[in-house]
């Protein structure tokens, strides 16, 4: 069996070390290596792509990006790492893992409980959107993006409109464009006001709305567009959605 | 057979150097003479006639009563609640019966009779006006108790226990001589938090326990946090309730450094301004971590204490300006009670 690639991600630097220190004490027992740690999720996410972590301890509760949410983001890899979550005291999260069966461990961490999870980890099942969900509803701060073993992260604020083609939904920012598969219907819960309808296949910024112009009637199309900030291309929007469009610029 | 609970708060005068307690014995003796004129007239006319001959006598009694009170309180603080009570009623008395000679001027015929009436009521309106402090402090005591309860519970948060466990935990092997002053830190700061706390402190003793707290948070947060203190020197020695600025650090740590990646600072500022207290703290202000759990207990719980305490003359209030939180509080600059 070879070792297990762990990383670590806490916001906190006598928390990492720590754990450093309870993975020594395990080693005897479980062969791993330490593969990298990191101070928030947003290197931790880069780290474990590099590295192919195998299992990955996350403190739940960190600045730019929670534990939860970087859990989410992972599960866009083809072969993502297992996760084990780690709080100081979160009431809500641990009745959520409970509930889950989701693994867990709280701080001040055991080197025993660290070795049962490590084990467990192996062999546990994968998480789903659907549970990381139920344990925190809050709307992510970014969206990620896989290409070829690499992962790209962009802002939620950073992004224009999302629109939807076929099986992906293409995400438009000032400076580029990605693509990702996820649901806009699904979307639309999850960031409610941020983002608003013109659209069957639309979604546009708020912040970025400058106003809206006239163009040519067709069917089933109000014969106006969005106009928005920092991207030229104009945006048709759709009867159903005029009038809430319209309230929204007037 | 007597609870703890009763035993926990005991009957006590009023503080009459209070501005709050001061108002009510004014406003509630001129509303009874106002009820009292309103019953022994018939029609608007004598009304305010009543209420003119009423005045007249009352007022001089009223003013001279009050600014002895207020003269004598250190004295009166000392007799048991009773005897205040007897003392406050022979003040009132007296004060009726020296002034008594007044009422010639306005027209009262002086006879002995009168003496006894005006001697009758204003032993009347003593006793109701007790009575009104009696039911306040009673509507008030459960409130100190819940207070307190509420918080043990919330004052030192479950998430930095277990954090800073954790934080010292990670020094033991390496480095523990650290370790050791961080337990001491953490068993001064519980000590404070579990001693029974409703007597003021002095604001020194205040700061000091801060700093422990800050010390412990330090440890795990690192560069991320700053503080920026700002302290009058001339402030060590005042009056302030337990517990005032701690709670409020630790929501400022809480909400305001951890939420961020960047370096954040904290920034006490102290001073005095004649004869009041000034406290001020701000901190950065993230918006989208408004939902983490226990924003607004701490904040409920010092402005009850505050009113608990100072009544009307304190004053705590917050604002969001230029993506930082403050919160400022008032109180009456004290250095003995």
């Amino acid at each position: 069996m070879t070792a297990l690639r762990v990383v670590i991600v806490d916001d906190e630097e006598p928390a990492r070390n720590r754990l450093r220190e309870l993975l020594e004490d395990c080693r005897a027992e479980l062969p791993h290596t330490i593969a990298g740690e990191a101070a928030n999720g947003v290197e931790g996410l880069q780290i474990v792509t590099a590295s192919e972590a195998d299992v990955v301890l996350v403190d739940i509760h960190m600045p730019e990006m929670s534990g939860i949410e970087f859990a989410r983001h992972l599960q866009i890899l083809e072969r993502p790492p297992a996760v084990i979550f780690v709080t100081a005291h979160d009431r809500y999260a641990v009745e959520a893992f409970e509930v889950n069966a989701v693994d867990y461990l709280t701080k001040p961490v055991r080197a025993v409980r660290l070795l049962t999870a490590l084990k467990k980890a192996a062999t546990g099942a994968r998480l789903t959107r659907g549970v990381l969900e139920s344990i925190d509803p809050a709307p992510r701060r970014y969206f990620s993006v896989a290409e070829r073993g690499r992962m790209t992260l962009v802002r939620v604020s950073d992004v224009v409109y999302l629109r939807a083609e076929l099986k992906y939904v293409t995400l438009r920012t000032q400076g580029g464009e990605y693509l990702v598969e996820e649901s806009l219907t699904q979307l639309e819960q999850e960031f409610g006001g941020v983002f608003v309808r013109i659209h069957r296949n639309c979604l546009v910024a708020r912040r970025s709305i400058r106003g809206v112009e006239r163009g040519a009637e067709t069917e089933g199309e109000a014969g106006w567009s969005v106009v928005l900030e920092g991207v030229e291309e104009k945006l048709p929007v759709s009867r159903r959605q005029w009038a809430q469009v319209k309230s929204l610029v007037s | 057979m007597q609870s703890i609970r009763q035993n926990d708060l005991p009957d006590a005068l009023p503080n009459f150097r209070n501005l709050g307690v001061m108002s009510r014995i004014l406003v509630s003796v001129n509303a009874l003479a106002l009820l009292f004129a309103l019953a022994r007239s018939r029609e608007i006319g004598e009304f305010a006639a009543k209420v003119t001959e009423i005045a007249g006598s009352l007022e001089p009694i009223l003013l001279v009563v009050v600014i002895l009170l207020y003269a004598g309180s250190t004295l009166l603080k000392r007799l048991a609640y009773v005897h205040g009570l007897l003392a406050v009623l022979s003040i009132v008395l007296a004060v009726t019966a020296a002034l008594f000679p007044l009422r010639t001027l306005l027209g009262g015929s002086g006879e002995w009779r009168e003496l006894v009436w005006s001697l009758g009521h204003a032993a009347l309106g003593t006793g109701a006006i007790a009575w009104y402090f009696h039911l306040r402090n009673r509507a008030f005591s459960p409130a100190i108790s819940e207070a307190r309860l509420q918080a043990l519970q919330a004052r030192i948060r479950p998430h930095f226990l277990f954090n800073t466990l954790n934080a010292v935990l990670s020094l033991i092997r390496k480095d523990p001589k650290r370790a050791e002053g961080a337990l001491e830190d953490l068993a001064a700061l519980f000590r404070t938090v579990m001693v029974d706390n409703r007597q003021l402190i002095a604001l020194g003793d205040e700061l000091s326990l801060c700093r422990q707290y800050l010390n412990l948070e330090q440890l795990r947060l690192g560069d991320r946090l700053r503080v920026d203190w700002r302290l009058d020197p001339a402030i060590e020695k005042a009056l302030v309730p337990p517990m005032l600025l701690q709670p409020l650090v630790e929501n400022a740590v809480y909400h305001g450094i951890e939420p961020g990646i960047a370096p954040g600072v904290i920034e006490v500022r102290i001073e005095r301004r004649d004869d009041r207290l000034w406290l001020q703290l701000a901190n950065p202000y993230h918006e989208d971590y408004q939902h983490r759990q226990g924003n607004h207990m701490a904040l409920a719980n010092i402005r009850e204490r505050l009113q608990l305490h100072f009544d009307v003359e304190a004053s705590l209030d917050t604002r969001i300006a230029d993506g930082r939180y403050e919160i400022g509080i008032a109180i009456p600059y004290r250095t003995s009670l």
